[in-house]
């Protein structure tokens, strides 16, 4: 197995494992932090991919979700504030009645 | 023995510290209270940095520390001290946890075997390997030169970004003057 297939490997490990952690636990703030981990696991998927290519489209573009993510953070987490404000908890079972 | 293992220290440290971004990342899953799977989420990305660090891009290694654990998990952790909602009778887990554990195999599967078939093979000299890394010069010439419109709409989604978090203040504000008229 040489470098390349283990770091792909080890990212989109990371990427599933986000992602089922969004799908499966209740608490908001821990799916929140799942989603960060699957961001984690896409950026050194792209800093794989562009090492092997030798450019820097991959490493631009991990600069980009940097922001991204901290915008998303930023965002997130004032929402959370105001549900636990007006719920007390932090389960989603308890935000049912946001749907449309 | 030792004269191996310095001779691919490289690899052996990338092993080590993917198998342990690994394992901290299937410790959030399992952990239940959330200033646990913060620590568990700061060690991944900690990690993560180091395995930056080993691949020779350290500007993205730097960034993701200061970034990542120094600006959005500092912010995450002082959330949970903030709220402090004590749910110890909460279930873990939702219903749909035999469903995502499937999908989650599935998804392992088809995506690694994917991953497996389209890259050269071990042993075979990889298309990039001749190809060295670049260092900070390349990356940021070709940063501010070839990719600058992606950087100016960069600008147009911080505004927003901040106008959203306007809104938010002003809903808040809201709910705070209706709780205490109410």
């Amino acid at each position: 197995m040489d470098k390349t297939q283990l770091l792909l490997g080890l990212a989109l490990a990371l990427f599933a494992l986000g992602l089922l952690g969004v799908i499966v636990r209740r608490n908001v703030l821990v799916m929140l932090m799942c989603m960060e981990l699957m961001l984690n696991g896409v950026n050194l998927s792209l800093v794989t991919f562009s090492q092997q290519a030798g450019t820097t489209a991959g490493a631009v573009l991990v600069f980009l979700i940097f922001v991204v993510a901290t915008v998303e953070i930023a965002l997130a987490i004032p929402i959370v504030l105001l549900l636990v404000r007006d719920k007390r908890t932090l389960d989603l079972g308890a935000y049912s009645d946001l749907k449309g | 023995m030792i004269d191996t293992l310095l001779r691919h220290l490289d690899s052996v440290l990338l092993l080590v510290f993917g198998v342990s971004a690994l394992g901290c990342a299937a410790l959030m899953l399992v952990a239940r209270q959330p200033m646990r799977v913060a620590m568990a989420l700061i060690a991944t990305m900690a990690l993560l940095g180091a395995i930056y660090g080993l691949l020779g891009v350290h500007f993205i290694a730097a960034f993701q520390v200061l970034i990542y654990v120094g600006a959005v998990m500092v912010f995450m952790v002082f959330t949970i001290m903030l709220l402090e909602v004590r749910e110890d009778s909460a279930p873990r887990y939702s219903k749909l946890l035999l469903p995502g554990l499937a999908g989650f195999v599935l998804l392992l599967g088809a995506l690694g075997i994917s991953v497996w078939h389209a890259l050269p093979a071990a042993g075979a000299p990889a298309a990039g390997a001749a190809t060295p890394g670049f260092g900070i010069s390349t990356f940021a010439a070709s940063f501010v030169g070839e990719y600058w419109l992606h950087f100016e709409l960069t600008t147009v989604l911080l505004l927003a970004a901040v106008v959203a978090a306007l809104a938010v203040i002003r809903i808040s504000r809201r709910a705070g003057d209706r709780q205490h008229h109410g």
